[in-house]
């Protein structure tokens, strides 16, 4: 980039929102949930998924989110994120090759004449029906946000009761650190 | 032989407190911090208990500003923690290394909106650089040391401590901490080799450089190593708001403080510059103007100590993470000397046509009382402001020389600050000259600390440039706002000098600029304890230059517009 271009990046340019999924290894204390979604609050970011667990290491969490918002500011905000005392580091894997998933459960009111076709469609996304009542069905899916959010839609057609879905987790290919 | 009894855990945090080296603690007692107060009676930690818990937050401030220690504040829960919580914002802004303590409800009733609970920690997540409740009182030497820790290296900044009482109050068994463990916690050093020297061949091929300093010159100390590259380079200075004092004003390359109300010379200089070496500073607004017009041409090195602030503002060509002092010290030896004599005519010049310049006619000037107090004091003494227009005219007059000697609320802004912060100077360093610069409007925020400068005979000169209103907001409403003024005239001021009396402190009146010298001076001289000069400055003054927020540097008025303003775009 010419000396010029890049300090027109000066300018307060129209945001390009986009999404991001961002991985946090962090130190597991009182209210380190709060700073890192003030972060995030601050700079007018939303967070869409949040998935937090133990690290392998004891005395250690670690966050998934997946959030929106201008991504202008995301580099900025992510070194914000590291600059937390309880934070250890923070690593943006939105254009990374990373190994992703998630989980939903979805239950569907359905009677006997509809639900062939709701199990089919599980079969086809290779999903598990965990609950089998007389007027519902609760199917256990998995795998990629983008295939969960097939599924639902597809699924969409019948009567949608309840969705729970985990939120997306990664870890980076082969020695990358997540 | 007697058996070593166990101590509480109030007992526990002041010996930790002690260790650390702390001499002051700034506080207001209450009932949730009585166990602590109650160690502190044994204790050769000196407390000063003040009238109000900003006040104390602001002392222990001014304490911190003006050694590069940290200053210690304790108050009470609830009510003593929220009214502590301007202080933290204040000191979080400017990056100042300040302990606040605060005493927390018994922990069996916390969330249950115990008596005078609040949730400090809650409250303060946006204010601090990190912040602890204590869950046990073996906890207590542990964050006791993380807190100094982190409040003082890197970019310094507040932390603060909530000691729910009955942690303070029962046993505490565990040992004292001397090494820290915080895995997520580095403090830059010497930046990397190779952008230093990226910004070495930028600096060699610049013909028209600058160095601006921020407060980050102030606290590595990095005057002398600025002066020095300034003087190889033949580069300007100019300051920051926060930056002055951290290089003698005095030096002949010094232009004096950039920005909004910075001198038209410093402010054409930068205009001018084809590079720019940011040390310390943030690019803040006051400084930028219009961001995406600020200095289009010239390159830009940016030296700082805190990574998140590269490509906050300005996108620079070189980025250095490191402590200014060391950076600059680095820097050094791959610069060859350069006389850049055209550079340098060219701001002499400015610096002759575009001084900074007031009418004398009208009434008692406020830019004269301060270039006086200047003059009297030599520049040497230590000077604290509040905020509004007695802020940039002392900013712009009072050339100060040496370092932590100008202690001003920037980032927040806090009108209050200077008075409670020139107690804490005072106590700091004695035996030196301390000024708090404040306007009328806020130091009736703080003035209740006219008692602790008074009991301790304190030798703080508090200087109120009266003009009887809000003086920066009333010429805002009167450039850009038709002069419809709403909200700014202080009508029903108290007479200050009688009000000073009251408390048994010296007060002094100027009314006319003939009175100047012979009562600044006899203030100066006066060391018997506090003194109050009420300077009753004429009305209707406003300051200049002025770049309006929001515009570029190039828009800079220098003096009274005929015509009238667009409203500003920038905030505030």
């Amino acid at each position: 980039m010419s000396s010029q271009a890049r300090h027109s990046a000066n300018a307060a340019s129209l945001p390009i929102q986009g999404i991001h999924t961002i991985s946090l290894f962090v130190r597991d204390e009182p209210g380190v949930l709060v700073r890192v979604a003030l972060v995030f609050s601050r700079r007018g970011y939303n967070i869409e998924s949040m998935v937090v667990s133990p690290a392998a290491q004891s005395g250690f969490s670690r966050m998934t989110m997946t959030c929106s918002g201008d991504s202008s500011i995301l580099e900025q905000m992510i070194k914000q994120l590291e600059k937390l005392v309880d934070v250890v580091h923070a690593i943006d894997h939105t254009h990374d090759d990373a190994y992703e998933t998630e989980i939903a459960l979805i239950k569907i009111k359905c009677d006997g004449s509809q639900r062939p076709e709701v199990l089919q469609i599980a079969e086809h996304f290779g999903a598990k029906v965990v609950d089998y009542g007389s007027q519902s069905v609760m199917i256990r899916v998995y795998g990629s946000s983008e295939k969960l959010d097939a599924m639902q839609a597809l699924l969409s057609q019948f009567e949608v009761a309840e969705v729970v879905r985990s939120g997306k987790i990664l870890m980076a290919r082969g020695v990358e650190t997540t | 032989m007697t058996e070593e009894r166990v101590p509480t855990g109030g007992e526990k945090l002041v010996q930790c407190l002690e260790r650390e080296g702390v001499e002051y603690i700034f506080g207001l007692s209450g009932g949730a911090a009585m166990p602590i107060f109650d160690a502190l009676v044994d204790s050769p930690i000196k407390l000063i208990l003040t009238r109000h818990e900003q006040g104390a937050v602001h002392m222990a401030d001014g304490y911190a500003r003006s050694t590069g220690r940290p200053g210690v504040a304790l108050v009470t829960s609830g009510p003593g923690a929220t009214n502590a919580v301007t202080g933290l914002l204040t000191a979080n802004m400017d990056s100042v290394p300040i302990i606040v303590i605060t005493g927390q409800c018994v922990t069996s009733m916390l969330g249950k909106d115990g008596f005078q609970e609040a949730d400090v920690t809650g409250i303060t997540y946006a204010v601090v650089k990190h912040s602890y409740m204590a869950r046990s009182a073996e906890d207590i030497p542990r964050i006791t040391r993380e807190a100094f820790h982190i409040s003082t290296t890197g970019r310094p900044g507040p932390v603060l401590l909530d000691i729910p009482k009955d942690l303070s109050q029962g046993p505490c068994h565990a040992p004292f901490e001397d090494e820290v463990n915080l895995p997520g916690y580095t403090v830059p050093g010497h930046g990397d080799p190779e952008d230093i020297e990226a910004a070495a061949a930028l600096l060699s091929e610049s013909k028209r450089p600058i160095l601006l300093t921020g407060h980050g010159v102030v606290i590595s100390g990095a005057g002398k190593a600025v002066i020095n590259l300034a003087e190889r380079m033949s580069a300007p200075i100019v300051t920051t708001l926060l930056g002055k004092g951290g290089v003698d004003e005095t030096h002949p390359l010094h232009l004096g403080m950039l920005g909004m109300h910075g001198t038209a010379y410093a402010n054409m200089a930068i205009d001018h510059a084809d590079l720019i070496m940011s040390i310390g500073s943030r690019w803040d607004d006051r400084i930028t103007g219009k961001l995406d017009e600020f200095c289009l041409g010239a390159k830009k090195i940016h030296v700082d100590i805190d990574k998140a602030e590269f490509n906050k503002m300005v996108v620079p060509d070189v980025c250095i993470a490191g402590d200014a002092r060391l950076v600059t010290e680095d820097l050094f030896p791959l610069i060859e000397t350069n006389e850049r004599a055209e550079w340098i005519e060219t701001v002499s010049k400015w610096r002759q046509k575009y001084p900074l310049k007031y009418s004398k006619q009208g009434g008692l000037k406020a830019q004269w009382v301060l270039d006086r107090l200047n003059a009297i004091t030599e520049g040497q003494a230590i000077i604290t402001t509040d905020v509004g227009q007695h802020q940039m005219w002392a900013a712009q007059f009072c050339r100060v020389r040496g370092n932590r000697n100008w202690l001003s609320s920037g980032g927040a802004g806090t009108m209050g600050y200077g008075f409670p912060a020139a107690i804490g100077a005072a106590f700091a360093r004695p035996g030196e000259s301390v000024w708090a610069v404040v306007g009328d409007g806020g130091f009736q925020m703080t003035l209740s600390e006219l008692a602790t400068a008074a009991i301790h005979k304190l030798p703080v000169k508090c200087l109120i440039i009266n003009n009887n209103y809000l003086g920066m907001v009333r010429q805002w409403q009167e450039l850009f706002f038709d002069n419809r003024l709403s909200g700014v005239d202080l009508e029903g001021n108290p007479d200050f000098v009688k009000l000073a009396q009251a408390y048994g402190i010296l007060g002094l009146r100027i009314k006319r600029a003939a009175d100047v010298d012979r009562i600044l001076e006899r203030a100066h001289a006066y060391n018997e304890g506090p003194c109050v000069v009420v300077a009753e400055v004429s009305k209707g003054d406003n300051v200049f230059p002025m770049i309006p927020s929001g515009s570029p540097i190039s828009s800079m008025i220098i003096e009274k517009p005929k015509e009238k303003l667009e409203k500003p775009t920038g905030s505030t």
